[in-house]
């Protein structure tokens, strides 16, 4: 097991690296002078040289690139092109709004996912199993966009239940909070619960006709026993790897549905930065997120290989 | 005495996209207490599905019709929950392949003993008591720390002799053993024989065993029927079945089984193949591939199953006189 | 030296009489040619031109005289969507068609020599692989600048590993198998090996991952202009006049619903005809790329 968590561990370092090197290049890769993009009609001499230095653009590539890694390493991620401010700081006071709204939609995505795709396995067939169906087709091919616009007109322009888009702080006030996160985590969390839908069922319908699971019918258990402890337990090693992927990708990934309800996370940032061509930031940005999903990967595997006791011995 | 287990004129037809399949088209055996019955026949000739069909394991899709009886009890039509009740209490079961009958992500110990658990109302700590008492049972060295590995980290021997623990953990009435030596090597084969022979004598437990190699019938059965084409062709006393041998399909298995006494690389074997479960011939199942061949009535009426000795009965308008065959 | 690979022709066969049995796929296939017919003849067919604008026919609700409605400018919503289905099209074929070569080039190199190059390769797919799709291609369209072939280019550079990855594993599998080693043996060169033996016999998986990530690159491209990173105005794209149409939507929901349905409904026949694909030619595949399918 310690062996196996090392190996990945320095897997997870290697892509790390790389992942460093593409974010790096993405700002050599800006046609002309960035700097000079950046600050388009508010360019003057002076603020022009200073960001590049702060930058290190006068550099040799190679240098600028262990410069960059060296102060990566050490929670330095430059500074903005528009305020100035650390890259670092603007990063992380937008996490809390993503994860928020990333947590509630998996969370969400789970209540209806589970039930959904291990009733339409076991009822196979049934009606159960059509509906599922048919919405696991629904929710991999719909825009998650627009959705969230037929759900502002719905659900706010209609009926006026909920408010439109903006962010209240979980921490400020729970319950506005929940009415404003409610929207996007149900358009972001339909589109992920479809997927996890289709997962769980085929997971649980291979599990079904495996011999272990008449083994256990043989012994007179209940349904419920063995359905829990014989079917579930296998079916869902892998459906957990799944449900993290996804959790990972939403932590970076909802920028159309940040830009849509005017939710201040990660997403929106990316979009703002790019808009603004803060590189510095879009930089920080894209690194964080890479960074996080690495680590969730990394996690998953982990307790991949607890769960599934086969894999520590391999 | 009375039966463990009965099936009076039992049925299995399977829903299939190409219609029915007539798994099981009638048929009737029983096992008492203590004995041992081998269900004989090549794959599909409906001898598994006869046995799953009357524990209630058949698949979903099955429709069957018939009676069952397990320890004087009537089973037809009653509750799948009660059913259940009974499976595993009463009835064991060993499947064919120990590699896949076994859950992978669940310690030995807590598999051997789900059934006590459920049946018995044991504890998790004298759960664990009495998987190591069976693991040890079942010839497992140093069961007691064998208990908490996982399958993967036994060889297939040994993880039949779970598989059986397993099954006898209630000290059912009645072991099923479908197939039980088939995915095993020879060696360990004729250890797992033994092994359930071993077991059977000091616990006085029934067995029913599915299997197609009639050497193992021989050694073990107290009664045998040979399957074919979802009925049974000939049934009785091993001694009567394996001595006189009546119908013509159990003549040809008999002939087709290797003879290492005789020493002869030439094997035997029936041409043709076995009838589709989705299209049963009206007559006799065994005709197309049947080297005596009657006449038309075994091609259009099916023969009654009739008695040839005491307890020896077969089904053929044409039952075989004895030639003194081989035993 | 026989040449063993698989029967196209009957393969082919067996898909069509498939899709012809399966009334989702068959409803897909007919999505589909009816968007070809409209991607390709758009301009022709819409009742009028997209760049009409028409101030006194500003946000008018769906009428015989314009279907879909009108927006916010008077234009015809219906002409919009229609002209609109071509860069939906163009874009999701070539970034596929770049991902396709691209991955497929290299997977067949890495899983066919191993060894270094295997790993080299394999680890850059991996550093590719750990960035969310949509966050990679806005990067990328941030640093190249917004416009409809950079936004091929990034989504064709965010779906690559997934194709170098089912290639790979094809090239694997196949590798080892007797008529490959013949023709070996019989001192075949690499590349005709690789274009006469392995190819062939991997064509299944890589034309089911085809046409799933149609799917998903019309969704990107959907989502990337509606981030205003594709197509530039005044050139209608389907996500880019979600975008405009967002602030009159509870005023006008037709502006927000129609061109939505069409990304819908093209999205939702690649994949009822991909899924359809997947049952006929490669049962087994349910991997990484469903999980992957987030477009976020």
């Amino acid at each position: 097991m310690a062996r196996f968590v090392i190996r990945r561990l320095l897997q997870s370092a290697v892509v790390l690296l790389g992942v460093t090197l593409v974010v790096f290049l993405l700002l050599q890769l800006v046609p002309g002078d960035p700097v000079r993009v950046a600050l388009g009609t508010r360019f003057d001499p002076q603020t022009y040289e200073a960001l590049r230095a702060r930058a290190g653009l006068d550099q040799p590539l190679v240098v600028q690139y262990f410069d960059y890694l060296r102060r990566a390493l050490t929670g330095d991620l430059g500074v903005s092109f528009r305020s100035g401010r650390p890259v670092t700081a603007i990063v992380l006071e937008r996490l809390p709004a993503t994860l928020s709204l990333a947590v509630t939609a998996v969370v969400f995505a789970m209540a209806v996912a589970f039930p959904l795709g291990i009733v339409s396995a076991i009822r196979s067939g049934s009606l159960v199993d059509h509906a599922a169906r048919v919405f696991s087709q629904f929710g991999v091919s719909v825009p998650d966009f627009w959705m969230g616009i037929m759900g502002i007109l719905l659900f706010s322009g209609v009926l006026g239940w909920l408010p439109p888009s903006g962010y209240v702080a979980l921490t400020e006030d729970p319950g506005r909070w929940a009415s404003h996160v409610a929207l996007p985590a149900a358009t972001v969390g339909l589109v992920t619960a479809s997927i996890l839908t289709r997962f769980i069922r085929s997971s649980m319908l291979e599990v079904l006709s495996e011999d272990y699971v008449r083994t256990a019918e043989a012994k007179g258990l209940r349904t419920r026993v063995v359905v829990l402890r014989h079917v579930l337990r296998n079916a869902l090693i892998p459906v957990v790897t799944v449900v993290a992927v996804q959790l990972a990708s939403l932590l970076g990934g909802v920028i159309v549905i940040e830009v849509l309800f005017a939710w201040p996370g990660i997403g929106r940032l990316t979009y703002d930065a790019v808009a603004a061509r803060d590189y510095p930031v879009l930089q920080g940005a894209v690194l964080l997120v890479a960074a996080l999903f690495l680590l969730v990967n990394l996690l998953v595997d982990i307790l991949y290989a607890r769960l599934d006791p086969r894999i520590t011995v391999k | 005495m009375k039966p463990v287990l009965a099936v009076e004129d039992l049925t299995v037809t399977i829903g299939t996209r190409r219609g029915p399949a007539h798994a099981v088209a009638g048929v009737d055996w029983a096992v008492r207490p203590g004995e041992t019955l081998a269900l004989v026949g090549e794959s599909g000739s409906g001898k598994s599905m006869s046995v799953l069909a009357a524990t209630g394991l058949a698949p979903r899709t099955a429709r069957v019709t018939g009676r069952v009886h397990l320890l004087g009890m009537e089973l037809t039509g009653v509750t799948e929950e009660r059913r259940r009740r009974l499976r595993g209490r009463h009835i064991g079961f060993v499947f064919q392949d120990p590699m896949t009958s076994l859950n992978p992500v669940l310690t030995v110990g807590r598999q051997v003993t789900e059934a006590a658990e459920e049946h018995l109302g044991l504890t998790r700590r004298a759960a664990r008591s009495r998987a190591v008492e069976l693991l040890d049972m079942v010839g497992i060295p140093s069961a007691g720390q064998r208990v908490d590995a996982y399958p993967h980290q036994f060889s297939g021997g040994m993880r039949q002799r779970v598989v059986i623990a397993m099954a006898l953990a209630c000290e059912p009435d009645l072991l099923i053993a479908d197939e039980p030596t088939t995915a095993l090597d020879v060696t360990t084969q004729a250890q797992i024989v033994e092994l359930v022979g071993d077991l059977q004598r000091r616990l006085g437990t029934a067995v029913v065993w599915i299997t197609h190699d009639l050497g193992v019938v021989a050694g073990i059965a107290d009664t045998v029927a040979v399957m074919y084409g979802g009925r049974i062709l000939e049934q009785g006393p091993v001694d009567a079945v394996f001595g006189t041998p009546s119908h013509p399909y159990t003549k040809a298995l008999l002939a087709a089984r290797p003879d290492p006494a005789a020493g002869s690389a030439e094997l035997v074997t029936i041409a043709g193949a076995p009838p589709s479960p989705l299209d049963l011939p009206a007559g006799c199942a065994f005709w197309p591939r049947c080297p005596v061949r009657g006449d038309a009535r075994c091609e259009h009426e099916l023969p009654p199953l009739v008695p040839v000795s005491a307890g020896h009965q077969v089904r053929t308008f044409y039952p075989q006189p004895s030639d003194g065959e081989r035993r | 030296m026989s040449e063993q690979t698989i029967n196209h022709e009957g393969q082919l066969r067996r898909v069509l009489a498939a899709l012809r049995r399966d009334p989702l796929a068959l409803t897909g296939s007919l999505v589909l040619v009816v968007l070809v017919v409209v991607g390709v003849g758009g301009s022709w067919l819409a009742p009028s031109g997209i760049n009409e604008v028409n101030v006194d026919q500003m946000l008018q609700p769906p009428s015989w005289a314009h279907p879909f409605g009108t927006d916010e400018l008077g234009r015809d919503v219906l002409s919009r969507v229609m002209v609109a289905a071509r860069v939906s099209l163009q874009v999701g074929l070539v970034s596929v068609g770049i991902a396709l070569v691209v991955g497929a080039t290299l997977g067949l190199f890495a899983g066919y020599y191993r060894g270094w190059l295997d790993n080299v390769l394999m680890r850059c797919m991996d550093v590719l692989f750990a960035f969310p799709v949509l966050l990679l291609a806005v990067a990328i369209v941030a640093v190249l600048g917004p416009g409809l072939v950079t936004a091929m280019v990034a989504i064709g550079v965010v779906y690559t590993p997934i194709f170098a990855r089912v290639t790979r594993a094809g090239v694997l599998s196949v590798r080892e198998q007797v008529f490959v080693r013949a023709a070996v043996s019989v001192g075949a060169s690499d590349l005709r090996i690789m274009r006469r033996h392995v190819l062939p016999n991997i064509a299944a998986p890589l034309i089911v991952q085809t046409s799933l990530s149609l799917a998903f690159a019309i969704l990107s491209e959907a989502a990337l202009s509606f981030l205003g990173l594709g197509v530039q105005p005044p050139d209608p794209a389907w996500g880019r006049m979600l975008f405009d149409g967002r602030g009159f939507v509870t005023d006008a929901w037709w502006l927000g619903f129609f061109p939505g349905a069409a990304i819908f409904l093209t999205v939702l026949a690649f994949n009822l005809v991909g899924d359809a694909l997947r049952d006929v030619l490669d049962p087994r595949q349910l991997t990484v790329s469903e999980a992957r399918r987030s477009t976020a």
